[in-house]
């Protein structure tokens, strides 16, 4: 009845506030969505027609040439692949840490319980920093390896506190009665408290994932010099680096040529490649993103405000 | 902005329960010695372990790396050959004008962000809130927090075509409107710098920062909102007398948690954005590591660097961290 009220008596202000919040809200969609649909349209039309500019919401001269040349290049189907190995076993592997931690952790009558939990907190205030890591890297001969994307990240204790607040929500008659059945940690780990943990299971692999697709620094500092193990977002950053590099040459960055491009440099702009490829990387992103924004959520929601 | 999230779900779970629960755990375990038991625990271990001596690795043996600070390393001798030199690294580092203004300009970015960071969460999470089209709620929300999940390679790309001097959005619009009269070089121009990083920053993670307020106004009671209604109070007025009120123990948790990270710019942002022309004042902390450690190769002054980050960081954080939990204090978080 009250809301009755509320609707049927909009007072000038009501009305005035209302009008202002949906502008700004529109607003805000338009300033989102504007670049993503930009460069998806420059992406899709005819790059010497680009050049010309005016290009907004839709291709002027709608060209699929684009995609061709950029996924062509053997570096980029390589790095594509390499990106989608390190998200899966990155994930899978990820996953398993949450999980192999938080258990043992959530337990109250595991006896190292306070003391490891002491242990995997404080790495969320110390770190030996950049150099003393890039060192410890080098002399674990991990330069130029696969493993450098998966190993250093692989334990991350945001994912073991969510992960454990959420068994803690499971009730410890069912860890009990398994027990009683002669069931083994893992067995219990596996057959009971995982599947009862779908929900925050999801939730930690999508950021995970998205993570490991979107992660670059590890590619830049550790593996860029050996060309079969870069990633789809390396390969956009060196695009992006030669764009921004050109400031101090010239002022027209659009003719910063990467040096792989020269060749094709009369039929695709720089401008053209840099649109392609960054499509391509936030693809995967921008398809799942839709379905599954509400188990990004819940993170948040698990993590922060429940404890 | 997001790294409070693990900060706070400490203060809320573990150290709490640390004080409170585990006294009658204690007398168990004198009980049945400590071994014996954990012996019966050892699959509990064998799980953990493997990720116990991961972290170790890589969490905790780099801080050995701490003395490098403190020598003139090369590294062909290693950590235990190269020469001593105590505190001359810090020394020349505090003595280094760079190193000044790379302060300020880690400083300056980052107090930036957070005053913009928090005010545009706050302001978009009151205004969806007052939304009551449910569906365009819902929709709004969706698409605001899509930035938020792409990298900032990519967030960069579409910064540099945005503020492109040939045909960007933002040219064209202030053309448009007659604010300036012909395209400008945004990314070229020292003094646009800071903001455009503020500005992608917010674009980037305001949609994301507002949820933990959004939750926080939905616990709000109804009932209050009803009251002031029938007392005659306006829009504006619910606004500032009932949601901003509501909302202020998780703003001065986040307030304060943030303000430990103060020295955390973020620097992939300004790595990717920034060019020769802008580097002085684009440069932060860990950029400036980054430069001297890998490129230059003056490892031990490098590592000087990073120790100071370090150590400010932790000694605000733990501040920070004493405080959220003194003004928890009365209130029971879990």
């Amino acid at each position: 009845m009250a809301k009755q009220k509320r609707y049927s008596r909009k007072t000038p202000e009501d009305r005035i506030f209302d009008t202002i919040n949906y502008i700004l809200m529109i607003f805000l969609i338009i300033v989102t969505l504007y670049p993503f649909i930009n460069i998806i349209a420059v992406s899709l039309n005819d790059p010497m027609d680009s050049i010309k500019g005016g290009i907004y919401l839709k291709p002027r001269k709608f060209t699929l040439y684009n995609y061709r040349v950029v996924l062509s290049r053997k570096e980029i189907y390589n790095a594509t692949g390499v990106s989608v190995l390190r998200t899966l076993v990155g994930t899978a592997l990820g996953i398993l840490s949450s999980f192999f931690v938080a258990y043992p952790l959530s337990r109250k009558d595991f006896v190292l319980r306070k003391p490891l939990t002491i242990y995997f907190l404080l790495t969320m205030y110390v770190g030996g920093g950049l150099i003393p890591g890039y060192f410890l890297i080098r002399s674990l001969g991990l330069l130029n390896s696969f493993w450098v994307y998966i190993l250093p990240g692989l334990v991350s204790t945001f994912n073991i506190l969510v992960v454990r607040s959420y068994i803690s929500t499971i009730p410890d008659s069912f860890v009990e009665s398994a027990k009683i059945d002669g069931a083994g940690e893992f067995r219990i780990l596996f057959t009971i408290i995982m599947p009862l943990c779908i929900p925050v299971l999801a939730t930690i692999a999508l950021f995970i994932a998205v993570g490991q697709w979107n992660s670059w620094f590890d590619t830049y500092l550790y593996t860029s010099s050996k060309q079969e193990l870069s990633t789809l977002q390396f390969e956009l950053q060196k695009i992006l680096q030669e764009a921004t590099q050109s400031f101090s040459t010239s002022s027209d960055y659009g003719s910063a040529i990467s040096s792989g491009a020269a060749e094709r440099a009369k039929t695709i702009t720089p401008t053209s490649i840099r649109a392609t490829m960054t499509v391509v990387a936030t693809l995967p992103v921008l398809v799942v993103y839709p379905f599954l924004q509400k188990y990004f959520v819940t993170g948040l929601t698990l993590g922060g405000v429940k404890g | 902005m997001n790294e409070f999230i693990p900060s706070i779900t400490k203060t809320g779970s573990s150290d709490k329960r640390k004080k409170t629960t585990p006294k009658n755990e204690k007398k168990n375990r004198q009980q049945s010695p400590f071994f014996r038991q954990l012996g019966r625990q050892r699959s509990l271990l064998f799980m953990c372990l493997p990720f116990v001596v991961l972290v170790f690795v890589f969490n905790y043996l780099p801080l050995w790396g701490w003395l490098m600070a403190f020598q003139n390393y090369k590294p062909h001798l290693g950590v235990r050959h190269s020469e001593w030199v105590g505190l001359k690294h810090f020394k020349d580092l505090f003595s280094d004008k760079s190193f000044w203004l790379v302060l300020r300009n880690t400083l300056a970015m980052s107090s930036l962000k957070l005053v913009f960071g928090f005010l545009s969460a706050i302001i978009l999470a009151i205004l969806l809130n007052e939304l009551h089209a449910k569906w365009f709620k819902r929709t709004v929300q969706t698409i605001s927090y899509l930035p938020y999940f792409i990298s900032w390679v990519v967030a960069a790309n579409l910064v540099m075509t945005a503020l492109s001097p040939e045909g960007g959005i933002i040219n064209e619009v202030l053309m448009f409107l007659g604010i300036i009269d012909q395209p400008k070089l945004w990314l070229g121009t020292p003094r646009y710098f800071w903001w455009i990083i503020v500005f992608s920053d917010m674009w980037k993670n305001v949609g994301w920062n507002a949820i933990i307020y959004l939750s926080a106004m939905t616990a709000i009671d109804p009932e209050l909102y009803e009251a002031a209604n029938i007392d005659g109070a306006g829009r504006l007025k619910r606004i500032w007398h009932i949601t901003l009120p509501g909302i202020r123990p998780v703003f001065t948790v986040l307030l304060i948690m943030n303000l430990g990270w103060i020295l955390n710019a973020g620097f992939e942002h300004q790595l990717l954005l920034m060019n020769p022309i802008v580097r002085e004042v684009a440069e932060v902390i860990d950029i400036f590591v980054l430069r001297y450690g890998i490129n230059m190769g003056r490892y031990s002054f490098a590592t000087a660097a990073g120790i100071f980050k370090s150590l400010v960081s932790i000694i605000m954080l733990v501040t920070a961290d004493l405080v959220v939990q003194k003004l928890n204090g009365d209130e029971e978080v879990l």
